[in-house]
């Protein structure tokens, strides 16, 4: 198999990898960078434990091929928290007690802040749509929704 | 992971039919790779040789308006379709469809093109374009060809295809006129992620309380997807009134076999949904035509 040079920018560093093309967008998170924030829960794009963002919109990184992650800027879990604050977004899912096992946490985050950079004032018909993609098994849901309508308020007051 | 050996993103339709054209082992076109890379990786799929990207082709992302028609690249990802409001204006049964495809993270990278592409009977975007009368473009190296939807289809998963020189570049839809509008529902499994249990898309022009004209198309209800055309003739030309729909809907069931799949339904809990939808469909779509048609462009 021939290898593939690839370029992206992860969490506003930019790394130049040479790299198999049958790997995903997940493979070089976790393996290569060490970002093991982007969990890999079905490897079939149905759970959302692998959520990160790719040019601002919200993907499977387990559905991404390596050679489409090429020139593209990635954000994941692990670039949220600036000089050891959690992001909004992120505190307030400890303070809803929206975290059991936290194993689909992050990807609920990053999609809930795909949401929220699009839309700063969610309904909650419209949380529940920009999280159908991501599936919890121990918390339920409730609270993960009442996270994200605690983080939009905080965000709006920043 | 099941390997493939050679992968080329192409940035044009000419780079990426040449390189389908040299490739001497198998190849595969790949959009989102929703559906594909899945299948390769799970074994569902025989092995290739060579991935050609075209997730990446010019010409394949565009989405405007052509004179009489709307173009919808093939590589254009789904949430761009949703959120569009030419495809709003023009095509309401295609945004409500990929609006539903998959979660949201799906339809950010998965493409109509590859909807169409994988040639499943019941696949939202297929049925919803095929009640649209969708032409498809086809690029070759002897250029670009434009052919009627179903043309497209040969069986379960299988395309008219040649997957060594074609590679679906587009869509083109007639514009929605006065009087005229379109819809799409479907019923799944709460689980949101799946196949459908049987969806429904009808395009239809409204004369007065007449249906002037119809087109439904139903999925599954065939090894292809497919419009009912027992039942448009049954209802053009009808007032829209309870009589009409139910000459219809028995229309629909004397020509569908609706069949059994082991993890989504049973034929008969399908022919009961498939009147169930044909009078939310119609009446949905009914009450848009009646309605003012502005100019998006």
């Amino acid at each position: 198999m021939k290898p593939i040079e690839i370029t992206l920018t992860v969490n506003e560093t930019t790394h130049t990898l040479i790299t198999l093309p049958n790997r995903t967008l997940l493979d070089i998170l976790r393996e290569d960078l060490g970002l093991t924030g982007a969990k890999n829960g079905c490897e079939s794009g149905e759970c959302g434990a692998c959520t990160v963002l790719m040019n601002g919109a919200a993907v499977n990184a387990c559905l991404v091929l390596a050679g489409q992650a090429d020139g593209c800027t990635v954000e994941t879990i692990e670039g949220l928290s600036k000089s050891g604050q959690l992001h909004p977004i992120q505190q307030a899912f400890v303070d809803a007690g929206a975290v059991q096992c936290g194993f689909c946490i992050p990807g609920m985050v990053m999609a809930s802040k795909a949401l929220l950079d699009h839309n700063p004032q969610p309904q909650e018909e419209d949380i529940r749509q920009a999280l159908a993609g991501n599936i919890c098994r121990c918390t339920g849901y409730t609270k993960i929704i009442q996270a994200v309508q605690m983080a939009a308020e905080e965000l709006r007051h920043d | 992971m099941t390997i493939w050996n050679h992968y080329y993103l192409p940035s044009t339709l000419d780079e990426a039919i040449e390189l389908l054209n040299q490739t001497p082992g198998s190849a595969r076109v790949i959009a989102g790779g929703t559906d594909l890379l899945l299948d390769l990786q799970q074994g569902r799929h025989a092995p290739v040789d060579t991935l050609v990207d075209v997730n990446q082709v010019r010409e394949m992302l565009v989405l405007e308006m052509r004179g009489t028609h709307l173009f919808i690249g093939a590589s254009v990802p789904l949430n761009q379709i949703t959120t569009s409001e030419l495809v709003l204006e023009h095509a309401q049964a295609l945004s409500e469809a990929s609006g539903l495809i998959g979660g949201p993270q799906v339809r950010n990278t998965g493409t109509l093109g590859g909807n169409v592409a994988h040639a499943l009977p019941a696949a939202d975007g297929t049925i919803s374009i095929m009640a649209l009368n969708a032409e498809v473009e086809i690029a070759s190296a002897q250029g670009l060809r434009r052919q009627a939807l179903n043309t497209l289809f040969l069986g379960p998963g299988k395309s008219a295809l040649d997957p060594h020189g074609e590679i679906i570049s587009g869509f083109y839809l007639p514009v929605r006129k006065a009087n005229q509008a379109s819809g799409f529902s479907r019923i799944m499994r709460p689980q949101g992620v799946a196949l459908p249990v049987i969806n429904m898309a009808a395009w239809l022009e409204r004369d007065g309380d007449r249906i002037q004209d119809i087109r439904i198309a139903v999925g599954p209800s065939g090894p292809i997807p497919q419009r009912i055309t027992a039942a448009e003739d049954a209802l053009r030309g009808r007032p829209y009134n309870e009589e009409s729909l139910s000459d219809g809907l028995k229309a629909m069931l004397n020509s569908v076999k609706f069949r059994t799949s082991p993890q989504r339904a049973t034929a008969e809990y399908r022919q009961k949904l498939a009147g169930v939808l044909l009078r939310e469909v119609i009446q949905k779509v009914w009450q848009r035509a009646g309605g003012p048609v502005s100019h998006v462009v």
